[in-house]
């Protein structure tokens, strides 16, 4: 959103020599640990080819240290394709979770129990307390980060769409579209449930829109499920969540719109395709959405804080909303 | 030279790990293949050998075996090394899966990707496949992420510059991060504002440039018992409604302000209309949210209300 980025660390690059030495460190153990397994569910495991893994096994083996009498501490085969460790006892076990590394899963692993309608709490809460213990000292600064998930989603409506997925029926939503104001009906026949940015949302093939769509859960006034089984297209494609819920499309209108110092939380609510600093707080945002219709809400609300410069008809009939508003209040 | 390099540190990190005792630089460059001939050349290379293996995390420790010792020497302790004994249920392990995916293309994916390995070196099947049911996802894109989650886990002060909400200008503000919270699925930082010299809620979007650290590590101490998505949830939760706004909506629109009207009866004034009686506490914020509407919705009562609806629309207009 903003001009400049915090530089921070650049990822580990594939390939690097200590990434190597992180992947050769859990290797010795991975396998210790199950005795004997394939090169190539190794390989799998590890994301390396299995010609990869050879050189990393061929490493291991190689290892030499020369004093005080030379030896060699790892011993190792493959043959078959199975791999067999039979000496390696100063690396048979795994290296200790760093404070990054157990904190990513903690923070997650808490995330996840609280998210609505969660029914593996159970495992869930004996997961945190194992993996706090093994963690020792680097769980501690997880603490400190935490993500909280709305409840607001009433359980009764979770609890009728989970019913639904499992016995694979449709569903009839009375579902409420803030930015049109409106109280929409329609069949959907639903897919799986996400829980993205903190909300949770039903993902499903709507029969109205001929298309995937998400629904808010705590945006549905009343749900009921048909005696109908869900059919859904075998060709419907899962919403693609990494890159934020809204998309852009070849039929979308290319807005422009000029925010003041008071307006600006429009760049942070709403995915802006380009943001421009106009000096004194001011911003210029272009946005594209295939219906304009929040667009002339949002116009409204931000008054003299916000001003529609493109496309002109749409600037031209958010006037006319406007002076048809006004003329309510003479 | 890579592959020398790696080479170089798994023999070190074997030596140091089977040694069970402090080895001195000149024993270590007689047992690790792959040092410089030179003494000079050898001691440049094994400072940054172990400057990596520190940050790999491997615990590179450095001290005597008895008192009399002259020479301080290097060990790697096998119990401060291993991860100790984790045993997980099947229906657990599913779970750790579960918990790497939520960080997917996220500031801490490589992070739990990571530990999973680890994990999954101590003989636990934690496989990321696809579960039918919820599939959580966060979203950590904001640039201010990674530099503040480093500064909360290593007690370190960051300064940086903030725009806060409707204000024009930039302010650089110094903190003491205390933790990060993802709200609505906002982050924020909270802490003690240096300036301020009291408890300060931060949104990472509206932080503008980069986090720079002001001051070393271990240097922020966080209050017993504070909880920082309290202090988030108190700054954030809108102040409770105190007064009572009239409206008029037209029958079949305002939905949005419907569900939240205390009461809601036709307008003997008018034929498809309705009166509905509103909470609500900051005038501005209303305001706003009421002029949205357009012609569906008109304010009557209270008359700052009704004001500040009809500034909005004029100011469309202007």
């Amino acid at each position: 959103m903003t001009t400049a980025a915090t530089p921070r660390e650049s990822p580990p690059r594939p390939g690097t020599a200590t990434d190597r030495l992180q992947r050769l460190l859990a290797l010795v153990p991975y396998v210790v640990s199950r005795n004997v397994v394939g090169l190539a569910d190794t390989a799998a495991a590890f994301g390396v080819t299995e010609r990869q893994l050879v050189d990393d096994l061929n490493m291991l083996w190689c290892v030499e240290l020369r004093s005080p009498d030379p030896y060699c501490p790892i011993d190792l085969s493959y043959e078959g394709g199975e791999i067999v460790v039979s000496q390696a006892e100063s690396i048979d076990r795994p290296l200790r979770l760093g404070v990054d590394e157990a904190s990513a899963l903690l923070i997650a692993l808490r995330m996840l129990a609280e998210v609505p309608g969660m029914e593996e709490r159970s495992a869930l809460s004996r997961t945190i307390a194992k993996l706090e213990t093994a963690a020792g000292a680097a769980a501690a600064a997880s603490a400190q980060v935490a993500v909280q998930v709305d409840d607001t989603a009433a359980l009764g409506v979770l609890a009728e769409m989970k019913d639904a997925l499992a016995r694979r029926r449709r569903i009839h939503l009375s579902y409420y579209v803030p930015g049109r104001d409106e109280a929409t009906e329609r069949d959907v026949d639903p897919m799986r449930l996400l829980v993205v940015e903190g909300r949770t949302y039903l993902e499903g093939w709507c029969l109205r829109a001929e298309s995937v769509r998400l629904f808010r859960l705590d945006r549905v006034i009343a749900i009921s499920v048909l005696d109908t089984a869900a059919s859904v297209p075998g060709d419907a494609q899962h919403v693609d969540t990494d890159q934020g819920l809204f998309r852009p499309s070849a039929d979308d209108v290319h807005v422009l719109l000029e925010l003041s110092a008071r307006g600006r939380w429009v760049a942070e609510y709403y995915p802006c395709e380009e943001t421009e600093e106009l000096g004194e707080g001011r911003l210029r945002v272009s946005l594209r959405t295939p219906d304009t219709r929040w667009v002339r809400r949002l116009a409204l609300r931000l008054g003299e804080d916000g001003q529609v410069i493109a496309p002109a008809a749409l600037a031209a009939q958010i006037r006319e909303d406007a002076a048809a508003a006004l003329a309510q209040y003479t | 030279m890579s592959r020398r390099k790696t080479e170089r540190l798994l023999s070190l990190v074997v030596c140091l790990l089977s040694a069970g005792r402090f080895l001195t630089a000149t024993q270590i460059r007689a047992a690790v293949p792959g040092y410089p001939d030179t003494f000079d050349a050898f001691k440049r290379m094994f400072e940054r050998d172990k400057d990596e293996l520190r940050e790999l995390g491997i615990p590179l420790e450095t001290g005597t075996n008895s008192p009399g010792d002259e020479e301080a020497g290097y060990r790697i302790s096998r119990q401060a090394y291993m991860l100790p004994e984790i045993r997980l249920e099947p229906d657990e392990a599913a779970m750790l899966g579960l918990a790497a995916r939520v960080w997917h293309r996220a500031e801490l994916e490589g992070a739990a990707a990571g530990a999973l390995l680890k994990l999954r070196a101590a003989g636990i099947d934690a496989e990321e496949t696809t579960q039918p049911g919820i599939e959580p996802r966060l979203q950590a894109d904001e640039a201010a992420f990674g530099a503040l989650w480093e500064a909360v886990r290593d007690g370190r002060p960051v300064t940086f510059a903030y725009r806060a909400a409707g204000r024009s200008s930039l302010q650089q503000r110094r903190l003491e991060p205390w933790g990060v919270v993802n709200r609505h699925g906002r982050w924020y930082v909270a802490g003690q504002d240096l300036d301020r010299a009291d408890v300060r809620v931060f949104r990472l979007s509206r932080i503008d440039g980069p986090v720079a650290f002001a001051g070393p590590p271990g240097t922020v101490t966080v209050p017993p018992g504070t909880d920082v998505r309290e202090t988030v949830r108190d700054w954030d939760t809108d102040p409770p409604a105190l007064r009572t706004a009239v409206v008029r909506i037209r029958r079949g629109t305002g939905h949005g302000l419907r569900q939240h009207a205390s009461a809601c009866r036709p307008d003997p004034a008018g034929a498809g209309w309705d009166l509905a009686e509103l909470p609500f506490s900051d005038v501005g914020w209303f305001a706003d949210h009421i002029a949205s509407f357009g012609a569906d919705v008109i304010a009557l009562d209270p008359a700052d209300l009704r004001e500040a609806v009809m500034g909005r629309l004029k100011g469309v207009l202007a």
